[in-house]
């Protein structure tokens, strides 16, 4: 099979399979003559996103705010941590278990806490950087960790300075782990998001698509649960597709993930 | 061609050693005994050969001269070269994410050489091992071959007074071998610099070196030390010439007789 047409097929597949389901839902839906409150039809559903559209983009507008300041703030503060606890074995062997600690504890249960000690927004931020600050730090560790032990005695040979040692050779060997790490936690953020303002909630106040999700469902206005649900399902999506096309313009000269390989 | 004892050095010079390792022990943690009792003199402008079987300690030892780890007993002495040792390893050990050009003025730029000094020095490296048209190419893109000679364009690029290589050739064709060296031979011959050359192969070792180290295995230490006295350049001619093959044979059974000595 040539290049070009598998990758007509990666792209054609999923959306046959998708427009199929679609087509199979409206089908469900009108057969069995469900009404909206039960299961909505996918052409209602599309309606009331443009009718709500006022209400729904606002939300998509808060929601995408905490997303991307979580994900910013995972990122710098997942890769400085590891690059702390990488000059600092010290600082590693304390405080690395608390954060497997702050990982392993499902942060549905701590949002609540969060929401009594913290400033409604702050809360909700706290809570998505929580999620996604993990996998940042623990990929960037692995990276910087498994440099060439070669290279590391080059640079000793030619007598490198701690800092030359991290700039020139650490971080860029751990660029392809970092960005890996990245991608997880672009789609945690979003997660941590929704988490926090779903228990922000349900303590009466916030305003995202988490939100509009519950309070929608309180009121049985189910079409625009489904709204609110499909744009978090396209926020998630782009997230993902911009990440990894980061990754790929960075690494595409010299990684062999990224790379194509010429036969 | 003459045998020595190794006690009492070659006659190749007179000159003080530039390196020198008297009674050299190494120990590691797992208990395994690379080095016991080794002692090595390199006199300045030499091209001497480590040949020894796989796991006798060459590679220990080359560690040791770089400065690259610590003897557990002996003495390592290498002061008149200690900041100005280029180290070719056994694998080419390029950094992927740079290129060509990018991995060879590595050394210059740890060292804080001025960037337009670095370029010009750069250009002429790559030049000296035949990548010019691959400069900004990353290592990826190279053949096994290039790759090598851009990891020895890198130890060349600060003419170091010490050239440490590591079984360089070990993974290459032969007849990018002999290419490479013929190359080194006439890099060596136009800079003036010290080579110790690692290898496992007889027939390398008696190509390129003045002198031959022939290493026991476990625990590592010198059995002989052969003198090649044929004389520079060395070509194709010399390498299908009687002599050569003399050489050859008389290395391999001083090497087959230290293997014997050995005590695995
Ligand atoms: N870092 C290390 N830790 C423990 N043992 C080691 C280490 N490096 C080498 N050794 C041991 O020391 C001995 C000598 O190893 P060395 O790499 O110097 O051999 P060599 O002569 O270079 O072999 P080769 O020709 O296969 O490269 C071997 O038995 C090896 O297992
Ligand atoms: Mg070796």
């Amino acid at each position: 099979m040539t290049l070009a047409s598998d990758r007509i097929l990666r792209l054609l597949l999923p959306a046959i399979f998708l427009a199929l389901s679609v087509i199979a839902w409206d089908l469900v839906v009108r057969v069995f003559d469900l009404p909206p409150y039960l299961l909505p039809g996918p052409g209602l559903v599309a309606r009331t996103l443009v009718e709500d559209w006022g209400v729904l983009s606002a939300a998509l507008v808060v929601t995408l705010v905490t997303t991307l300041q979580a994900f910013l703030l995972a990122a710098i503060g997942g890769v400085l941590l590891a690059i702390l606890f990488n000059q600092s074995r010290l600082l590693e062997y304390s405080l690395y278990p608390h954060a497997v600690i702050l990982q392993v504890t499902p942060i549905v249960a701590i949002a609540p806490l969060l929401l009594i000690y913290l400033p409604q927004q702050a809360a909700v931020l706290a809570c998505a950087w929580i999620v996604a600050f993990f996998p940042v730090l623990a990929n960037t560790t692995l990276g910087l960790n498994s440099v060439d032990h070669n290279l590391a005695d080059l640079f000793r040979l030619y007598r490198a300075t701690r800092m030359q040692v991290l700039l020139r050779l650490k971080l860029p060997a751990a660029l392809p782990h970092i960005l890996a790490g990245l991608r997880i936690a672009g789609g945690l953020a979003l997660i941590g998001a929704v988490v926090a303002e779903l228990s922000a909630g349900s303590a009466g106040a916030g305003s995202g698509l988490a939100y509009r999700i519950a309070e929608s469902g309180y009121r049985l206005h189910i079409p625009r649960m489904f709204a609110a649900l499909l744009l978090l399902s396209l926020t998630g999506i782009v997230i993902y597709f911009v990440l990894a096309l980061v990754t790929h313009l960075t690494l595409r000269r010299w990684h062999e993930s990224a790379a194509r390989r010429e036969a | 061609m003459a045998y020595t004892d190794p006690m009492s050095g070659p006659a190749v010079s007179d000159t003080q050693p530039i390196v020198s390792l008297r009674n050299v022990g190494k120990t590691f943690d797992s208990g395994t005994v690379a080095l016991a009792g080794l002692d090595l003199d390199v006199r300045s402008g030499e091209f001497v050969a480590l040949l020894g079987p796989s796991g006798c300690g060459k590679s220990t030892a080359l560690r040791l001269i770089a400065g690259l780890s610590e003897p557990s007993s002996g003495v390592v002495e290498t002061a008149s070269v200690r900041d100005d040792i280029g180290f070719v390893f056994q694998e080419p050990t390029l950094m992927p994410w740079a290129t060509v050009a990018g991995n060879i003025s590595l050394p210059l730029e740890l060292r804080g050489v001025p960037a337009r000094d670095a370029a010009t020095r750069v250009a002429a490296a790559i030049e000296r091992v035949g990548l010019r048209s691959f400069a900004d190419a990353h290592p990826r893109q190279l053949s096994g071959g290039m790759r090598m000679r851009a990891s020895i364009a890198r130890a060349l690029v600060t003419e170091p007074k010490l050239l440490l290589m590591d079984e360089p050739f070990a993974a290459l064709d032969e007849i990018t071998r002999f290419k490479l060296n013929d190359d080194l031979l006439a890099l060596w011959q136009s800079l003036r610099t010290t080579i110790v050359f690692v290898t496992h192969s007889v027939f390398e070792s008696v190509y390129l070196a003045q002198r031959i180290v022939v290493m026991t295995p476990r625990p590592g230490l010198v059995a002989r030390e052969l003198t090649i006295d044929a004389s520079h350049p060395r070509d194709a001619r010399f390498r299908t010439s009687p002599d050569y093959a003399a050489l050859c044979r008389a290395t391999s059974e001083a090497l087959h007789a230290a293997i014997g000595e050995g005590g695995a």
